[in-house]
């Protein structure tokens, strides 16, 4: 029978099916960070329950450590938490990979750099942005703590299968646009709840062309239109990216791993239950305008008003959300006026996306009355960027170079915006508090967010390129 | 875990889209919070004011559904984050079943961890019931049946639901999954003997 890549993944994890739809699945890799990993440990030891497989687990305590490069211990958060969540992986004899460690980082991105995330792996973590790894190829979601608990004591996890849905990106994006615009804009055109209950395979032309980076950046995004499960077939480009980094197999084990991920790749006739086409040819810089991922436009675009064919409760939502957001209906999302610019996050912290903001940003000035921060995603993507000299490109700039954190992103580690205060933003929510009580986000592109330091608006990159 | 077999209790209507678990449990109050006090956060950031005195127009604050044991959300509930504190704190705050047309995928699974029931209905209906909460709050008070698979409004007609024939026995008999799994056990090792042959590159020894 023709199978979706995801079919092949999934059939090969099933342990035992459990009637009604429900399997049990073997779980491969389990990533744990300082605030579900670490209630799920304490659950663990309440229950009386063991690590059944330690060395198939990676802790890193990246929610709570601040970016702030003079003392990310400054935070309550990693007061309380930090010390007992590394005392208590040491006793589980799971990895943890600490602050001043060359690995650390946000789990994200270093599952990818370390090679710990591979092609064809089932991996949870209790974050919700674990869709990230399927840019790999790998079937990786995120889960709760109690969940997380029953994987650490079984290797093993409780899954209803989903529906497959495909989206397809046609064609070439334009000078000035990224991965994430494409993200942005399909949760835009289909809504935030459009991928519950399926999992997603990316594919068409515009993914293959895309680098690794810009795929992970993709799948990140799953989440934010509902689906726990984002993924792109692994091909070569995948191959050459994982030789040789530090948890990867070798020499023959390696040979035989490739000839096995070849496979995963969906059959010419497999079906899916659901398929959309993004042509991207056409496609521009987007910015999120509200509260919500969907509520998103082209930067060309304004934010709109109450008067379209919004049922009442959706109105209701809109008007909080612009409420909220402190704009008016039909204002213009170029121009907006913004506090704070922060390149960061799993979804925007590799290398390639300081690359491309520093390009930006290179020559140019953060303008006077706006912070803006750049926090590599993890200690290597730091070092790199350092030996290129990025780090004084965004410095000379007036940029905040801040060390490896989840930072602005989560609120869990003292970087917050104050209320009121508005930020362009690379990560992934902008949700109602999301970085801080009453801050206000905007998401956009890395290279977006470094037009917006350098003008102090919402501007449109490509007027800078 | 707690057995879930009838329920008869207040119900109360909060039906807008998109309620993400960032709103049902706001990271600031998250961590030092026990998971039984985490009804005190519920809702935080539409429940209270920034002077931290209750907000009078928000359901829970009214003084009819301040007992209600069962929430009815709008599409898509429990959206984002996966913070299985959205679950704790709709418990400890006394829910036990939340009603919606769709909820997101990672808070449905934490419901069962913790007894909490999820019933999907289609949306008319969910609506429908919300409008009657709306013109007569007095009626709120519902019987959902987990043995017969009824939802019962005081007025009108019993409303059926669906849900895994799996998950309806674990929570008639309060099972937790861990428990299941290790019925499994041996099915996981020879899977892991198998699986050792053809993809040793998962196992520990090849694991760098």
């Amino acid at each position: 029978m023709e199978r979706t890549l995801f079919d092949k993944i999934w059939d090969q994890h099933v342990v035992t099916d459990l009637g009604s739809g429900m399997n049990l699945l073997h779980v491969d890799r389990i990533l744990l960070h300082d605030l579900s990993g670490f209630r799920a440990l304490r659950a663990l030891d309440d229950a009386g329950e063991t690590v059944i497989h330690p060395e198939l687990v990676v802790a890193c305590p990246d929610h709570t450590v601040a970016s702030d490069p003079t003392n990310p211990f400054a935070s309550e958060t990693y007061d309380r938490v930090g010390d007992e969540f590394r005392i208590l992986c040491q006793r589980h004899k799971i990895r943890h990979y600490d602050v001043e460690s060359q690995e650390f980082g946000i789990l994200h991105i270093i599952g990818p750099e370390l090679g710990l995330t591979l092609p064809g792996t089932t991996l949870v973590c209790g974050d919700s942005h674990t869709c990230t790894h399927g840019g790999l190829g790998s079937l990786a979601w995120g889960i709760g703590s109690s969940e997380l608990v029953n994987v650490l004591a079984s290797q093993t996890i409780i899954q209803r299968k989903p529906k497959r849905m495909r989206v397809n990106f046609e064609g070439s994006l334009q000078e000035g646009v990224t991965p994430k615009d494409m993200i942005l804009h399909l949760i835009g055109q289909s809504g935030v709840e459009a991928g519950d209950g399926f999992a997603v395979e990316y594919a068409g032309t515009a993914i293959r062309k895309l680098n690794i980076e810009g795929r992970l950046t993709v799948c990140n995004l799953s989440i934010e239109m509902g689906a726990k499960y984002g993924m792109v077939a692994p091909d070569e480009k995948v191959f050459d990216y994982l030789r040789d980094r530090k948890h990867v197999p070798q020499d023959e084990i390696w040979d035989k791993a490739v000839t096995h991920w070849r496979k995963l790749h969906t059959d010419d006739d497999a079906i899916f239950e659901k398929e959309v086409l993004i042509e991207v040819e056409d496609l521009k810089p987007h910015v999120t305008w509200g509260t919500s991922p969907e509520h998103v436009i082209a930067i060309d675009g304004a934010v709109p008003g109450l008067d379209s064919t919004y049922g009442e409760e959706e109105r209701l939502a809109v008007s909080a959300a612009l409420d909220y957001i402190g704009l008016e209906p039909g204002t213009p999302i170029e121009g907006v006026d913004i506090d704070w610019v922060f390149i960061g996050s799993c979804t925007n912290s590799r290398i390639s996306d300081l690359r491309a903001a520093a390009s930006v940003i290179k020559g140019r000035k953060v303008v006077e009355g706006v912070t803006a921060w750049v926090v590599p995603g993890s200690a290597m993507v730091k070092a790199e960027a350092e030996s290129e000299g990025l780090d004084k490109i965004f410095i000379e700039a007036g940029f905040d170079w801040r060390v490896p954190s989840c930072s602005l992103c989560v609120g869990a580690n003292g970087d917050i915006l104050s209320p009121g205060e508005r930020s362009i933003s690379t990560s992934n929510r902008n949700f109602v508090g999301r970085q801080g009580p009453g801050s206000r986000t905007h998401l956009a592109s890395p290279t977006m967010a470094a037009a917006a330091a350098i003008t102090g608006k919402i501007t449109d990159v490509r007027k800078l390129v | 875990m707690q057995a879930f077999t009838k329920l008869t209790a207040i119900a109360a209507p909060l039906f807008r889209p998109n309620i993400n678990t960032d709103i049902i449990t706001p990271m600031q109050f998250l961590v030092g919070t026990s998971r039984e006090a985490m009804g005190d956060i519920l809702f935080a950031p539409w429940r209270f004011n920034d002077d931290g005195s209750e907000n009078p127009d928000f359901i829970l604050n009214m003084e009819h559904f301040r007992e209600a044991r069962i929430l009815i959300g709008g599409p898509n509930f429990a959206c984002g984050s996966s913070r299985e504190s959205a679950v704790w704190a709709l418990h400890s705050f006394g829910f036990r079943a939340v009603i919606a047309p769709s909820f997101g995928g990672i808070f449905a699974n934490n419901c069962f961890q913790s007894g909490m029931l999820p019933i999907v209905l289609p949306e008319k209906k969910v609506a429908a019931l919300v409008r009657q909460l709306d013109a007569a709050p007095h009626t709120a008070t519902f019987t959902i049946d987990l043995e017969t698979l009824l939802v019962l409004p005081s007025q009108g007609e019993a409303i059926p639901f669906k849900i895994e024939e799996f998950r309806r026995t674990a929570l008639l008999e309060g099972l937790d999954d861990l428990g299941l799994m290790k019925k499994h056990s041996d099915k996981i090792s020879a899977f892991q003997t198998t699986d050792r042959r053809s993809r040793p590159w998962i196992y520990s020894e090849n694991f760098g």
